[in-house]
């Protein structure tokens, strides 16, 4: 795309800092949802442009919003900066280059649900951007757009960074809560959910940094400008993180429905070497694979669309596997992945992914027997749906999706003789 | 007593000060990291400072450090070498490059260097997948990224926080 709409700092230079973004039309959309509009209409607003959550989960932004029952305060706001998916690093860039369209985009949020406090929860390992946050947020306390009677009104907004400690199950929104409480990560049962009872049980909007980024434009352009990209049901853009085996790895951002094809080919390069596309994963680690077939390619990527191809775009992080890659040793890759990131608080994800990792470890040095596919399998199939949260769902996918679509490959790993297996 | 508060007296209350007065367990976290500031990982001591501040048990505090990756309990050298090996980084040569680091460092995966400076780990997705291979270090107080490495890329930013450290004590002396 020529003119970016999250990624704007490739098109502006210096956009992160606060007398230029000013002078792009910055905290514009917070000033006029202040002072001119009631925060039922800024609601209102997000709920027609159609915005989905970017954090995965997809859920309409406005309606999440409108959830908060005005009989319980205070509310919370909370970004959820806690981008830990393996081949996600979209919010990463946004707050490092754009970080006050991020800002203004959860100061409206705050606004909308007429919270005082918001915290940004970042994953530990942006410790850089942390310290950039805060900065940034110092500048904006000195320039009164944060702070208390903000533009002659009775309103007040404060934000505070907190810093994660490396636990990718702190991005599932009620293990943020439970963090940011002082707890370990681990994932509230719900209901009730967190509009009602979030942080200190009080009602509390989580959104992603990248679904936040989209709000200033929006109330700054209105809803029906928003709708002009994408598709009829998924409007808007999405930052496509663009990963694995391609030559021109990277963020783009591209209007919801554009293909895999173009994303891969021609904004990515195609695969290296002329080799063969043989997989991709549109949601990261927590990916069903999708066979890269010719459908496949030409699949747009938005909600709906994924879903078809029985897979999910999920924060659209697109891996590309190529011809050379062993979908068993993918398996054992991000199985570990979740054994290691798993919260231990439900016993179908800690004792499952545990088992999981034991088998494919079998598999993948050639010491198993084709049996153990199977067993595979029925593990997988045993924590299907039994699982507290995502975390656990998701770690089944890639391996239930592999075994499905590239038996072949396991068959490879197994067909040492049986003598072996047995010693 | 408090040593944590006696030594960081504005940082303690800077931390407390964005929570709720009556919500203090919310500082645990980031007074952890400042605790782990000064010598890379969590003392006794610190446990019973932080316990007091944040207005919870002993317990509580250790059960938050063994819970999350990134605080210590130990001292494991000064520079935690954090290398990814998760399927992008993977697919991006991650793991030959963590190979041939552990190799060049004379140390395995999980060891430390003899001079107590260099602790070699890895570690699951860290958000730079398409600037693998890559490595973090965590240490001083700091988490700094290094992108797009080679094994030549990644000595010579070990051995620039070697002499870092070598130019740190010669000061002190």
């Amino acid at each position: 795309m020529s003119q970016h709409i999250l990624l704007r700092h490739r098109d502006i230079p210096h956009l992160d800092r606060l007398e230029v973004y000013q002078q792009h039309g910055g905290f514009e959309a917070f000033r006029k949802a202040v002072t001119s509009l009631q925060p039922t209409e800024v609601i209102q607003v997000v709920k027609d442009s159609g915005l989905r959550g970017r954090g995965g989960a997809g859920f309409p932004t406005g309606l999440k919003w409108s959830f908060c029952p005005n009989t319980i305060w205070p509310h919370y706001v909370v970004a959820n900066a806690d981008e830990s998916e393996p081949g996600t690093f979209k919010d990463r860039e946004i707050m490092e280059s754009n970080p006050f369209q991020f800002l203004e985009g959860l100061m409206i949020a705050a606004f909308a649900i007429q919270a005082n406090t918001a915290y940004i929860y970042l994953r530990g390992e942006y410790w850089h951007i942390g310290k950039l946050l805060d900065q940034k947020i110092a500048e904006l306390e000195a320039a009164g757009l944060l702070g208390e009677g903000l533009f002659g009104t009775n309103y007040s907004l404060r934000l505070y960074t907190h810093m994660g400690a490396g636990a990718y199950i702190c991005g599932e929104e009620t293990a943020l809560l439970e963090s940011l409480e002082g707890k370990l990560g681990q994932p509230r049962l719900r209901p009730p959910f967190p509009a009602v009872a979030g942080l200190y049980a009080r009602p509390t909007v989580i959104n992603n940094v990248e679904t936040l980024a989209n709000v200033p434009p929006i109330i700054q352009n209105g809803a029906a400008w928003y709708r002009d990209f994408g598709t009829d049901k998924s409007p808007g853009v999405k930052i496509f993180s663009l990963s694995g085996h391609v030559n021109r790895p990277g963020n783009y951002e591209l209007p919801l429905g554009t293909t895999f094809r173009e994303l891969i080919y021609n904004y990515g390069g195609g695969i290296p070497e002329g080799r063969n596309i043989k997989a991709i994963m549109s949601a990261g680690a927590s990916s069903t694979l999708i066979m890269a077939d010719e459908r496949a390619l030409d699949t747009p990527m938005d909600y709906e669309s994924l879903v078809g191809l029985g897979a999910s775009l999920g924060s659209a992080s697109v891996i590309v596997l190529d011809e050379t890659v062993n979908m068993a040793w993918l398996a054992q890759k991000t199985t570990h992945f979740f054994k290691h990131e798993s919260c231990g608080k439900c016993t179908p994800c800690r004792e499952g992914t545990y088992w999981m990792t034991h088998i494919l470890d079998r598999i993948v040095a050639g010491k198993a027997a084709e049996a153990d596919v199977e067993l595979l399998q029925a593990v997988a199939g045993q924590m299907q749906g039994k699982c507290l949260c995502a975390l656990g769902e998701f770690s089944i996918l890639p391996v239930l999706s592999s075994i499905q679509k590239f038996r072949s490959d396991y068959l490879e790993k197994v067909a040492t003789p049986s003598l072996e297996v047995q010693s | 007593m408090n040593a944590l508060r006696a030594q960081y007296p504005e940082e303690v209350e800077r931390i407390l000060a964005k929570y709720p007065a009556e919500r203090k367990r919310s500082a645990v976290m980031p007074l952890l990291y400042l605790a782990q500031r000064a010598e890379g990982y969590i003392r006794a001591q610190d446990l019973r400072d932080i316990a007091e501040i944040c207005e919870i048990s002993i317990t509580d505090v250790a059960s938050i450090v063994g819970f999350y990756t990134l605080y210590y309990d130990q001292p494991l050298g000064r520079y935690h070498i954090q290398v990814c090996t998760d399927l992008p980084c993977a697919l991006r040569g991650a793991e030959d490059f963590l190979r041939q680091l552990s190799e060049k460092l004379g140390i395995g995966v999980g060891e430390t260097t003899p001079d107590g400076l260099f602790h070699l780990e890895e570690v699951k997705c860290i958000g730079a997948c398409h600037r693998a291979p890559v490595f973090q270090v965590q240490g001083d107080g700091e988490i700094v990224f290094h992108e797009n490495q080679t094994v030549e890329t990644a000595l010579a930013v070990i051995e620039a926080l070697r002499e870092q450290a070598r130019a740190a004590k010669g000061e002190q002396a």
